[in-house]
């Protein structure tokens, strides 16, 4: 097993400031980032603050920035960067930092709020529900979901405008929002809740601009763009921009 | 605040990663790869294709060399078009039109691919930079995306996308032509002809991998075990979905060859290679 000195540039600080600090750390064979920040707690900085919790990439903890990229710490190897290559880790820069790596990310659990929950279809008791795995298996991509939030991280519409956070829901929240509209089961409808002119209207989807560095970044890789961000702004404009489906409303509207 | 750091109080007035509350960070972005290459391939890319099919479209001349016809002039709707025998030839617009006849019908291709999805990316990425790569700030103070005009008119898609399929549809007759002969007797085959196959054979996959084809197909379902027929469609349709932007390239090139073959053998420059 060999191992060599790597340098790394980790982010200190807190909402108040803070600053990228040098280290030179060992690194061995087949070890990953949060393998080295976690030997800077043991040995140089032993009040580094770092999320982190499976080391496995299914827990969504251990969310960062490497060299600028939004990754989690724990899948991303050592060996795909040179031994001479400075290591930049820095938190999440779209959310509010508490301290060192570790940001609030609380704009998610809000958004999260946002969305109606799946709607039981009358009729049909709790644990009676039957589903044919077609109809399911588009949904069950999005519930691969670990909740790292580093597509929030990632998507320009947030972190680049922090005004938009009100209206924007995120690539997270939207792909929920198309998850339920495309669930078998879900009644949102019959009680007045049209989730895909809801995602355009009260979710902010016309925000997202499809520009798919949600799905770049996803860890699990949910193609969130292709198949859940379009086809829910192609239902919206089924709802919404439709020119027959608006015709067809008016005449409805006319009759009542 | 921990210890060992050098204090950079974040500025106020900053907006975008810099915003108050997130890390303190100067640079817009930390990224050390060539992130910048994409979209400037991008950006030289489509500002070619629109250079030439700019040139080709205003150019009125050398569209057609018997039995090949430029898919930027067909179906010719003006009635200022040369004689293309048995071509998609429809003086809709009469003897008024004074201008190229290019012009009316590439406006139909070019509000498809305009509002595509791919390209959409493709050029809000490498022309508008926004954002220019993933985790590069971006330079714009304000953002609206698509929710206000003009860009709320990308919705339009699918109805491009029908309109697109007609255009496909005159553009795969245009190369049947292609196996007449100049006099306009069948049992021709040119180097033409395959170049009009092979572009017409993009242009069909391009057309059907469309994000708007592959929700009318059946993505708007929600029980795909009622509609097995719209379901196998739509998994087959999702394939070359997946595949869109190497279709949106490889169309976007084919269509520009196949123009170019036609000025090249109308022009004189160029003769074309009979089979049979």
């Amino acid at each position: 097993m060999s191992s060599y000195q790597a340098h790394f540039k980790v982010w200190r600080g807190d909402a108040e400031g803070g600053g990228l600090q040098d280290f030179q750390v060992e690194v061995n064979d087949g070890e990953v980032v949060l393998d080295i920040i976690h030997r800077l707690q043991a040995t140089q900085a032993s009040d580094l603050a770092v999320r982190w919790n499976c080391k496995a990439g299914k827990c969504g903890s251990c969310s960062a920035e490497v060299n600028g990229r939004p990754r989690l710490m724990c899948m991303t190897r050592m060996s795909v960067f040179s031994r001479e290559e400075t290591v930049t880790v820095t938190p999440m820069r779209t959310f509010p930092v508490i301290r060192d790596l570790v940001t609030d990310v609380s704009f998610n659990y809000t958004k999260a709020r946002e969305v109606p929950s799946f709607v039981p279809p009358k009729g049909v008791p709790a644990g009676e529900y039957r589903m044919a795995q077609q109809d399911v298996e588009r949904s069950q991509e999005f519930r691969k979901c670990i909740e790292c939030f580093l597509c929030q991280d990632t998507c320009h519409v947030v972190r680049d405008h922090e005004e938009n956070k009100p209206a924007f829901a995120g690539p997270r929240f939207l792909m929920r929002i198309a998850e339920l509209d495309m669930h078998p089961l879900d009644a949102a409808d019959e009680t007045g809740v049209n989730r895909a002119s809801s995602a355009q209207d009260d979710h902010g989807l016309g925000y997202c601009n499809i520009t798919k560095c949600c799905t770049e970044v996803c860890p699990e890789g949910i193609h969130i763009t292709d198949n859940a961000l379009i086809p829910l702004k192609e239902r919206a404009v089924d709802r919404k921009y439709d020119p027959l489906v608006w015709l067809g409303s008016k005449i409805r509207r006319r009759g009542q | 605040m921990a210890t060992g750091t050098t204090p950079t109080t974040p500025a106020s007035e900053d907006r975008g990663v810099r915003s108050p509350g997130r890390a303190a960070i100067a640079a817009p972005h930390l990224r050390t790869d060539r992130w910048w290459v994409p979209p400037l391939v991008t950006a030289v890319g489509l500002g070619i294709f629109v250079v030439y099919a700019t040139w080709r479209a205003f150019a009125n001349s050398h569209y057609y060399a018997a039995p090949y016809i430029s898919p930027f002039y067909s179906p010719c709707l003006a009635s200022n078009c040369v004689d293309m025998k048995g071509g998609a030839d429809w003086a809709l617009f009469g003897s008024w039109w004074g201008l190229s006849p290019a012009l009316l019908v590439l406006i139909f291709p070019l509000g498809f691919r305009l509002t595509c999805y791919y390209y959409r990316k493709a050029y809000y990425r490498g022309i508008w930079s926004s954002p220019p790569a993933c985790a590069v700030a971006e330079p714009h103070a304000k953002y609206s995306g698509e929710t206000r005009f003009p860009l709320i008119l990308q919705n339009s898609h699918r109805y491009f996308f029908y309109l697109a399929v007609i255009v496909a549809g005159i553009l795969t007759y245009d190369a049947v032509l292609g196996f007449r002969d100049a006099h306009g007797n069948w049992g021709h085959m040119g180097l033409g002809t395959l170049v009009l196959l092979a572009n017409v054979a993009l242009i069909w996959a391009y057309t059907v991998s469309c994000h708007s084809c592959r929700h009318v197909i059946g993505g708007k379902l929600r029980h795909f075990s009622k509609h097995p027929v719209r379901y196998r469609l739509w998994g087959w349709v999702g394939t070359l979905t997946a595949r869109h932007m190497l279709l949106a390239w490889s169309s976007l090139i084919s269509v520009g060859i196949a123009d170019l073959y036609v000025y090249l053998v109308s022009s004189g420059a160029f003769d074309d290679p009979r089979f049979f």
